[in-house]
């Protein structure tokens, strides 16, 4: 048998809906995924349809499990950072920030201003490149080839100004506990700007690819009708969240990282449909321009790390002049730095919605427990309300607007 | 740094320090211990009534649970202990409710009448500590194949796995 699961999903789905009547067995148990294009990743739905229409859905999930929650716990706190970029890989920077915000309040570190700026500043271009990735993936499973093809040519810009500053494309690893790991080149400065200067204009070409487009306004309107109850009561947060209503956003409401410094709007609509979740990314991807273009413009002069010698490795010139940061150096990365006892729980907006981290530290330089709540998790519940009684086809447009990683999901 | 001092334990000395808390008034009768630290919350409560602190905090206005997990202090007792993190999207603030099982009955009530959202959280426990969950609608595996032995993330399982 491949997988034993199956008999279970089937079996549930059909006792959902109609008990053990065969007389009333009318409907038909299919599988979609998981090497299903439109799943964007590896998705599995149990699907029970009634001709054309959706009568129940059972997401089966685990097939990217590689247990990122237990490896933690045997290494050391400094070297979990590379292991966040891995959950989700759309916005590696996220995750870098998330972990290494809940570390720095188990030790009560304060990050200099500059480290901060440049933080939000990699993470507003994370999320414009992550919502690249789902506009053009989003569009090609309606069937508009086109707009996945320039979201690429921009999201290509940002991974080079990625691989510019932490000499990686995608699995940055560029914030370190305390700060980041190095002072961006010179010519960082310039390529961002360039970058941010021509992406209203890119946003505003995808946008007369699709806004007034017939074929994607028939397939997206109306189509997977979420509640603010049920988004509420589902756990979606994010772009889902706002788009049905609920005006939500952690950056304004629990900053962090220094976000209460910066002026921005946050996108809200009350239709509550694919439609309105593609409206409110589209205004997103220009309030995270604006936010970058301030963060650049205000960048204080400064140090990059916080002072922690304990804690942070010293420079490599002092490494090799200073006994005593010799030996630091040497502390850190044979035997890690321990952290105070105690538990946190961090949460940090990311493209899609609220992704915390709870550490639990028991005073030794291992994390005790790392836990993270990851926000595609928590919205995959809601895909069943949102596709029940509609078509098939339209279950496609759905995936897409909730825009899952099955990285995050699956851990 | 962190001071350790600056930490408050136990429930009179957290309820003093924080008399109009929202959670603090809806807990203050369910409350077992009680912890301040890193200006977060922790209430802990008895494993009977933990649908009842549930309701509670959410008639209070804590209308949005973010995240359901657990630890394993294995091998001290009680040991296994369930969290729950609980958002206020008027007030602004996080409680962290917590529930202490010991190894001999791992078992817990389902909170997914108060919010749905916990089914998935609740499965993963269950998978991946073999904490019991108590009048859970569909109580299988979601991570591990339905065959696997053991529980991963219990901490007398290896990391590479048994082999």
């Amino acid at each position: 048998m491949i997988n034993p699961g199956i008999e279970d999903v089937i079996a549930d789905a059909k006792r959902s809906h109609h008990g053990n009547d065969p007389a009333a067995d009318q409907t038909m148990v299919i599988n979609m995924g998981p090497q299903h294009p439109s799943t964007h990743g590896v998705l599995r739905l149990v699907l029970e349809i009634d001709g054309e229409s959706v009568v129940s859905l059972a997401p089966d999930i685990g097939y990217l499990h590689t247990g990122i929650e237990k490896t933690c716990e045997a290494k050391f706190y400094q070297q979990v950072v590379p292991l966040t970029d891995r959950i989700d890989y759309l916005c590696p920077m996220t995750n870098n920030l998330a972990y290494c915000l809940a570390v720095e309040k188990l030790l009560g570190l304060e990050i200099p201003e500059r480290a901060q700026y440049l933080r939000v500043l990699l993470n507003e271009l994370t999320r414009i490149q992550s919502h690249l990735v789902w506009l053009g993936t989003h569009a090609m499973d309606i069937g508009a080839l086109t707009v996945f093809l320039y979201c690429f040519r921009e999201r290509e810009d940002i991974l080079r100004i990625f691989e510019n500053v932490a000499g990686q494309r995608m699995m940055t690893s560029y914030f370190r506990i305390g700060g980041l790991s190095l002072e961006p080149p010179l010519d960082f400065y310039k390529q961002v700007q360039d970058f941010l200067n021509i992406m209203p204009d890119r946003i505003q070409q995808y946008e007369n690819l699709l806004t007034g487009n017939p074929i994607w306004m028939n397939r997206l309107k109306g189509v997977g009708y979420l509640s603010p109850a049920d988004a509420i009561a589902l756990g979606v947060t994010g772009p889902p969240l706002r788009a049905s209503g609920v005006d939500w956003d952690l950056r304004r409401d629990m900053p962090y990282s220094g976000y209460e410094k910066f002026q921005f709007k946050v996108p809200v609509s009350d239709v509550g449909d694919v439609w309105a979740r593609y409206v409110v990314r589209m205004e997103e991807m220009h309030e995270s321009v604006k936010i970058a273009q301030q963060a650049l413009d205000g960048l204080p002069e400064g140090r990059i790390v916080a002072d922690a010698p304990k804690i942070i490795l010293p420079d490599r010139e002092k490494m090799k002049t200073e006994m005593e940061s010799l030996i630091h150096h040497f502390k850190i990365v044979t035997e890690g730095f321990a952290v105070p006892a105690g538990e946190v729980y961090q949460a940090v907006e990311s493209p899609r919605g609220e992704m915390g981290y709870y550490v639990v530290s028991d005073g030794t330089a291992k994390p005790y427990r790392v836990h993270m709540r990851n926000p595609s998790f928590a919205t995959l519940q809601a895909l069943e309300t949102m596709c029940k009684g509609r078509l098939l086809a339209d279950v496609v447009a759905v995936i897409g607007s909730i825009d899952i990683v099955l990285g995050e999901i699956d851990r | 740094m962190y001071d350790p001092a600056s930490a408050l334990s136990g429930t009179e000395a957290v309820f003093a320090a924080h008399p109009d808390n929202t959670a603090v008034k809806a807990l203050a009768t369910l409350a077992t211990d009680a912890k301040y630290d890193r200006a977060e919350l922790t209430i802990t409560v008895a494993r009977e009534s933990i649908i009842a602190a549930c309701q509670a905090v959410q008639q209070a206005g804590y209308n949005f649970l973010e995240d359901v997990t657990a630890v394993d202090w294995y091998p001290s007792e009680p040991r296994f202990q369930i969290t729950y993190h609980i958002l206020s999207h008027s007030l602004k603030q996080r409680i962290r409710l917590v529930v202490r099982l010991d190894s001999e009955d791992p078992s817990i009530d389902s909170i997914v009448t108060v919010w749905p959202s916990a089914n998935f959280y609740e499965r993963e426990i269950f998978d991946l500590f073999g904490v019991h969950i108590g009048g859970h609608p569909n109580l299988r595996r979601i991570m591990m194949p339905e065959d696997w032995n053991g529980h991963p993330l219990r901490k007398d399982y290896p990391v590479e796995g048994y082999r």
